[in-house]
């Protein structure tokens, strides 16, 4: 074997890698600033998987801008959609269920003006929308449905959303289920609190009486039994910090993809 | 010291350096894909074709795998690990890796002459006689006694330009497009996207058998090296050079 002295590196390959080296450092320093400070890092854009995931949410947040979820025809409606598994209600759930939900409410606080709570009824009287849309879990299955409520955008608009708030969080009555989403998906028009489906109420088991339907994310960004909405500028004094107990548990904070 | 042209007679560039960085970039993020996606296909081993699909509907086959989901009506009672979370962020993540790599190297080619040079097939090679007279070749497995085609050492044959030409500019692209078609943002912006594919079931179904495709390809390419030498060829694509010596049998 020859000694390696014929080396393929030459003086200009060096200024030239070095050269390449400092303007790709120098161009992900100012991405990085730039996407902070237009909130394109989402709340788990830290760690080995963090470079992934701010790439998917900054580049959706801004090719995907104001494009509203796909609708379809009522004849693409699902004759047999799947509900999912649910854990067992409780008593307390029982119990509300049995007076027609008449007590349920839904409280809205946290960075808003004037924090409330609503029932079913006061919810409807912020107006009722319906959309045909899909329900996409990340496993792999999905189904149409039509949803029936009132949009979330209403709702803040009523509570008086107060300028600095970044993030919706959003609870279920289900013990330790919480999620978050941000200002542009609280303010989409589909982003629905629904308490109907299909010309019915809303099914328990699809999370009657009240989920919130994210149509331009996962399933599991859906969440069932809603019972509370806080507004916020400061997502890491929730839990753990990564904006839902799904990041927690090791699932993606932005399901739209 | 010998000097560079001396050098050139003993070893000669067979990949150059953004050849051979974006082919092992590639590498790990297929296997990083493949692993993942098999996971995640763990979660609901059923398949589909059209918009939507689920456990109430009928699905087109069925992996008779047992599922990381209870809800999977597939009549076994044992339920596998959820390894959904991390493989759905390693996923996405090695498809950056994949989709950068693709346009470093797609521009590279373009740029380099690359694909022009040693991808397409030649012209004269532009006939279906070309694809017999290779595929017989391969069949017999005719060595000659003066060694491998010489020739070959330096450029791909036909079947090899044909075959890398699918993957790159026909697997690779379907497996992003489909991919792309199963995000619900992605495809509330370009609807199209999901609408000439028949559905996001369809989607995800073409998804799988393109990912079957690839896998085949990286059986026949990895069995072809090792025919050819694999330590010589490998390190030729991690180095970039080949001895000449090397080249004869």
């Amino acid at each position: 074997m020859k000694p390696e002295s014929t080396s393929p590196i030459t003086r200009r390959k060096l200024i030239r890698g070095g050269v390449a080296a400092v303007a790709g450092i120098g161009g992900l320093a100012a991405a990085d600033r730039l996407a902070k400070r237009y909130g394109l890092i989402p709340p788990d854009g830290k760690g080995i998987y963090g470079p992934g995931e701010t790439l998917t949410y900054a580049c959706q947040r801004l090719l995907t801008t104001r494009t509203p979820a796909r609708e379809f025809s009522r004849s693409m409606i699902s004759k047999n959609p799947f509900a999912n598994a649910v854990a067992r209600p409780n008593d307390a759930f029982k119990k509300l269920q049995a007076d027609g939900f008449r007590d349920w409410r839904l409280m809205v606080d946290g960075t808003v003006a004037h924090p409330m709570s609503l029932s079913l009824t006061d919810l409807k009287a912020l107006g009722v929308h319906s959309q045909i849309t899909e329900v996409a879990c990340e496993e792999g299955w999905s189904y149409i449905a039509e949803w029936i409520g009132t949009p979330l955008s209403g709702v803040l608009r009523e509570a008086g959303v107060l300028p600095q708030t970044r993030y919706i969080v959003y609870n279920s009555f289900e013990e330790g289920a919480w999620e978050s989403i941000d200002m542009q998906d609280a303010g989409d028009p589909h982003t629905l609190l629904t308490m109907g489906m299909n010309d019915g109420e809303l099914p328990v088991p699809f999370g009657g009486p009240l989920r919130l339907r994210l149509p331009r994310q996962l399933g599991y960004k859906s969440l069932k039994y809603i019972n509370h909405i806080t507004a916020t500028d400061d997502i890491r004094k929730f839990g753990k910090g990564k904006g839902g107990v799904d990041p927690e548990y090791g699932y993606s904070w932005y399901a739209g993809m | 010291m010998p000097t560079a042209s001396q050098a050139e007679k003993t070893r000669t560039l067979r990949h150059s350096g953004v050849v051979r960085v974006t082919h092992w970039l590639t590498f790990f993020a297929f296997v990083a894909l493949a692993v993942t996606g098999g996971l995640i296909v763990i979660s609901h081993p059923r398949f589909y074709w059209g918009e939507v699909g689920n456990v109430n509907t009928k699905p087109l086959f069925v992996i008779p795998i047992p599922s990381s989901r209870g809800t999977v009506p597939n009549g076994y009672s044992y339920e596998m690990p959820d390894e959904n979370g991390w493989s759905r962020y390693l996923h996405f993540e090695a498809a950056w890796v994949a989709v950068l790599t693709g346009l470093v190297y797609g521009i590279y080619g373009l740029w380099s002459g690359h694909f022009r040079r040693d991808l397409i097939p030649e012209r004269r090679d532009w006939t279906w006689r070309a694809y017999r007279d290779r595929i017989q070749k391969y069949l017999r497995r005719t060595i000659p006694d003066d060694g491998p085609d010489r020739a070959e050492e330096r450029s791909y044959n036909v079947l090899q330009r044909t075959a890398y030409i699918v993957v790159i500019f026909g697997l690779f692209p379907l497996m992003i497009w489909t991919g792309l078609a199963m995000s619900p943002a992605f495809t509330a912006a370009f609807p199209w996207t999901v609408e000439l594919l028949g559905g996001r079931q369809s989607a995800r179904t073409i998804h799988f058998f393109v990912t079957w495709l690839l896998l085949l390809f990286l059986i026949v390419h990895v069995a072809m090296v090792a025919m050819a030498g694999f330590w010589s060829r490998v390190r030729g694509m991690i180095t970039g050079y080949r001895r000449d010596s090397e080249e004869a049998p």
